[in-house]
């Protein structure tokens, strides 16, 4: 108790030491009077008399300092005056504590921000219970592994499977929402009754469905996100038992989800229901599978055990099952798997520049410690211990590290938010798991390691100078010789590291732009400027004939082609640059028929799609618009599927039909177009079939709108122009064919990450040549008296230059070295993010060497031309 | 701190408490002679370890200090006795005398049981 008390007081004793001081000082004089007073009486001289009392005492001054220890801790008493020491020395050079510090900031906050993303994306539990026993299931076909499955498949899967605990599905389809205002596209998603029980997912308000409450005759239920509860109902408990009305039937909501709950796959959705009418057809397929695995069962053995269900079903249905296998990936790796090489490589890039720029600082340091080492000497023989002196540069190392570390979660805050900002709301809206990133623990931990590295590195480095002998010989001849030592021995091994670094950075971002720009560039088989698309839903009794969606189809078409600006006008069932999602599996008539199960993506379009988008017809000829029900059934292959199923034949008239279709509706090629880009820009082509609208009309499809002025400009009348017709109709995401290309998520990954890595390997660069100039510049500092000798003694302007230049040579040389055999092991790394180019392109990696060695060159003639410019006999009068 | 010092300090702070108890409240110069008086000059006391002890005493709440007038009207600080500080020279007391007691019995030669 008594203990405690002592130590409060001597706490706050460190903050009034001016008062206390003055109190001491006054009680050791009282206490020297009255022992003066007395040697007088006794009889001694006043001089004597006040000598003794001071020899009794001990002495004045270790008398106080004796109080002083006592009066406070003498440990933060130190640390308080070492602290103040280095704020009034930071202060005094605010050029290098201004660069430091900006240094220090800019790596913190790029590595802390990128790793928010990371740590929001990779690190942090998906919102599930347990999401590592949660698998994804796809039904694997000739086409690709990751396709939807039937709705008797899932059935049988679920029943005969004996490695998951449950089974379910889901179907990420929206809805439209009939409003008082009108249609209105809802997202959503509809689900079997497990769903959320499977995933482990418990609503925070109402209740989850039911099992059975995905029967045709269950009434129908709807959960709401949270989302959509705050937004659509202002977030009232009231709201359960409420009715919404989707696709045309009404839907009571029952429940409402967690907060942190999201599905990237199925997002973005504010309403799940169940699947009420399920096609119970097996060879339509438009389901994902979402299970449990049993406890102790592992993924491999789950996959085996659908694989081998697969095989059985095949043989059970083979009209409908050849070719349908099964398909296993860990659920998380669904959520997470596209964006976490990017993210991995963007947290590796900021890492780097990390490295950079914490070497940068100490070498900064190093500078500072070595035009210090007089002071340091000064100190020392005024009886400052080695610990001392050591911990005084210690402190100030972590000031800077701290002073580095605040600004640069301030930054790293900030560009967290504008980065997320920046991601377009598509995009964001299928990653939900980077909402709401911001500096949560796990990043602030992060943090607080890097800059207690970074800390303890800039104490260690100057500290390391500190040796008793040497400080004599610094003392008496001001350290030259054994600073250069020491300076050439870290200095130049540091600026090698940061070239190299840099090196790497350099590379990986151009390779980076690079797949960026031929990602851009990659034929589309289309002309994407000048085209406008938009998308329509027309739902209900008007449009259920084939021939009132026909008619949709001519009014929209005629009205919008009168539309200032328009040249003409194309229909398609689906944008091409989508998902390239929707596909058909058919036969070739005439040949032996096995079941195949040739699956191709198949398009609805009308006479005039092609000649809008300008595409290119390799054989035969386009649809007309007298093609229609009426006369023979037609259809349009690309060159992918001609090449892939009539090699060495002329596909041009020649007869294919659907799968186990009738024989009326088979069809005769009459044209071979150069393949469109269906899917996102970096998947390879797929074979492609078209169809003529006339014959097989949709109300559900998309515009596309060739024009001759600006194609933005004419969205607002193309949607104005469809609602006149019908305000009931559905208008959806009007867009240029430039932003869909931009704005597509493959593009969306190859821009970021280019602009990112970028951004990363110009600050790199930077710093890399910053610091080789500090490196040359405190090089012709310390070599200055020896130029100036070799200038006295007659050498040439020409051979001073030499001498620098060649130093700083070695360096840039070693640098780029090092840098591209790194470079070359980085970026087979990244091999996977690369799109049309090799990860060994000798273009990128020869630009990236001249200009490294150009801007080293230029930072590195600086003090050179300082150092030919020297004045030999200033030079040699300065010792 | 070694423990022989600790002695030391201990010891010192129950000679300074029993010299307040005494002689009422004092001032440090007044303390330092008291006690080489009272030790008949055995001790050698460094004055300068004083105060540092009468610091320490103070921090704890055993002694209070005060600004006065000494007997020839010199200004010093004087220091006295707490409550706390009475507790404690009771309790610091007793534990010395029981120590001594039992390095007496051990010291002296004669009182062997066996």
């Amino acid at each position: 108790m008594r203990g405690l008390r002592a130590s409060i007081l001597r706490l706050a004793g460190l903050f009034r030491h001016n008062q206390r001081d003055r109190e001491v000082a006054a009680e050791i004089d009282s206490h020297l009077q009255l022992h003066t007073d007395d040697n007088l009486r006794v009889g001694m001289t006043p001089e004597q008399a006040r000598r003794e009392a001071v020899l009794k005492l001990g002495g004045i001054e270790p008398a106080k300092e004796a109080c002083r220890d006592r009066s406070t801790i003498p440990f933060f008493e130190n640390l308080l005056q070492d602290l103040h020491f280095t704020m009034r020395q930071l202060k005094k050079n605010p050029g290098f504590t201004a660069t430091a510090v900006l240094i220090l900031t800019l790596g913190i906050a790029s590595s802390v921000a990128i790793f928010a993303f990371v740590d929001a994306a990779l690190i942090k539990p998906l919102p599930y219970r347990e999401p590592s026993r949660l698998v994804a299931l796809f039904e694997s076909i000739p086409l690709g592994p990751r396709f939807h499955l039937s709705y008797p498949d899932y059935l049988d899967w679920k029943r005969l499977n004996k490695v998951f605990t449950s089974l379910d599905v889901y179907a990420p389809y929206g809805f439209t929402m009939s409003t008082p205002a009108g249609a209105r596209q809802a997202d959503g998603a509809r689900v079997s009754d497990g769903f959320f029980r499977t995933l482990g997912v418990i609503p925070v308000l109402g209740r989850d469905f039911r099992p059975g409450e995905d029967l045709p005759a269950a009434p129908r239920t709807v959960l709401l996100s949270y989302a959509a509860w705050q937004k659509r109902y202002g977030g009232r408990p009231d709201v359960l038992g409420k009715t919404v009305i989707l696709d045309g039937a009404v839907n009571t909501i029952i429940g409402v989800l967690p907060p942190d709950f999201h599905f990237a796959p199925a997002e973005p959705a504010e309403f799940w229901t169940t699947l009420h009418d399920a096609n119970k057809c097996r060879g339509c397929h438009g389901l994902y599978g979402v299970a449990r695995l049993k406890p102790g069962v592992a993924f491999q053995t789950a996959l085996a055990d659908m694989k081998s269900i697969a095989t059985q079903l095949e043989k059970q249905y083979p009209d409908s099952n050849r070719d349908q296998g099964a398909y296993l990936l860990p659920l998380p790796d669904v959520i997470v798997g596209d964006i976490r090489p990017v993210l991995i490589m963007l947290l590796s890039g900021a890492g780097l520049l990390l490295l950079i720029a914490t070497v940068n600082v100490a070498s900064l340091l190093l500078v500072r410690a070595q035009s210090r080492k007089r002071e340091t000497a000064i100190r020392g023989a005024l009886g400052a211990s080695p610990a001392r002196l050591r911990r005084q540069f210690v402190t100030e190392g972590l000031a800077l590290a701290g002073i580095g570390s605040v600004l640069g979660l301030i930054a790293a805050y900030w560009a967290m938010q504008s980065l997320s900002s920046l991601i377009p709301k598509d995009t964001l809206a299928s990653m939900p798991y980077l909402r709401g990133i911001g500096l949560n623990f796990t990043v602030v931990i992060f943090a607080c390691a890097i800059s207690l590295t970074a800390g303890i590195l800039f104490s260690l480095i100057p500290a390391l100078n500190l040796s008793r002998p040497e400080m004599q010989q610094d003392l008496t001849e001001g350290g030259r010789g054994f600073a250069s030592a020491m300076w050439r021995r870290f200095g130049a091994k540091f600026v090698v590291v940061e070239l190299a670094t840099a090196m790497v950075l350099l590379v990986g971002a151009g390779l980076l732009g690079k797949s960026f720009y031929r990602l851009l560039n990659v034929d589309t088989g289309l002309q994407p400027d000048h085209v406008a698309t938009l998308r329509v839903g027309a739902e209900g009794a008007s449009y259920s004939k084939d021939e009132q969606k026909l008619s949709l189809e001519r009014r929209v078409v005629s009205r919008l082609a009168t539309l200032p600006g328009v040249k003409s006008v194309g229909i398609t069932n689906a944008l091409p640059l989508g998902d390239g999602d929707g596909t058909t599996g058919f036969q070739v008539l005439g040949r032996p028929y096995h079941g195949e199960h040739n699956e191709v993506t198949y398009r609805q379009v009308s006479a005039g799609y092609f000649p809008t988008l300008q595409a290119r017809l390799s054989r035969g000829r386009y649809f007309t618009e007298a093609e229609d029900a009426s006369k023979p059934r037609v259809v349009i292959i690309n060159q992918a599927l001609a090449s892939q199923y009539f090699s060495g034949e002329d596909p041009i008239g020649k007869r294919i039909n659907y799968n186990g279709a009738p024989a009326k509706s088979a069809m005769e090629i009459i044209g071979i177009v150069k393949e469109i880009q269906e899917g996102q820009l970096d998947a390879p082509p797929r074979a492609a079939m078209y169809v003529p609208f006339n014959q097989n009309p949709t109300a559900d499809f998309a515009v596309v709108v060739r024009t001759s002025q600006a194609e933005q400009s004419v969205l607002p009348a193309l949607s104005a122009a469809i609602h006149q017709i019908d305000s009931g109709i559905l208008v959806d995401n009007p867009a240029t064919m430039k932003q869909r290309i931009h704005n597509s998520p493959s593009a969306y990954l190859h821009r970021s990450s280019a602009w990112l890595a970028g951004g990363f390997a110009a600050m790199a660069l930077l710093l890399g040549v910053i610091g080789l100039y500090g490196v040359i510049a405190y090089s012709v500092s310390q070599r200055r008296r020896e130029i100036g000798i070799r200038m006295a003694l007659g050498a040439e302007q020409t051979a001073v230059y030499r001498l620098i230049l060649k130093e700083a040579g070695c360096l840039t040389a070693a640098g780029i070295a090092i840098g591209l055999v790194c470079s070359l092991a980085a970026a087979a790394f990244m091999r996977g993010l690369l799109f049309g180019i090799r990860s060994w392109d000798p273009p990128t990696l020869i630009t990236v060497a001249a200009a490294l060695a150009l801007s080293a060159l230029l930072a590195s003639y600086i003090p050179a031309h300082r150092a030919a410019s020297v004045n030999p006999v200033e030079a040699l009068r300065a010792e | 701190m070694s423990e022989k010092a600790d002695v030391w300090q201990g010891t010192l702070a129950l000679m300074v408490l029993k010299t307040i108890e005494t002689l009422g409240p004092l001032h440090g110069y007044g303390i330092a002679r008291r006690i080489e008086q009272i030790s008949g000059n055995l001790l050698s006391l460094n004055y300068g370890t004083l105060y540092p002890a009468l610091l320490k005493l103070e921090q704890e709440g055993s002694i209070a200090s005060e600004w006065g007038l000494s007997e020839n009207n010199r200004k010093a600080k004087f220091y006295k006795l707490t409550r706390a500080g009475r507790k404690q020279l009771e309790k610091e007391a007793r534990d010395w005398e029981q120590t001594t007691a039992i390095l007496a019995r051990f010291l002296s030669p004669s009182q062997d049981p066996a």
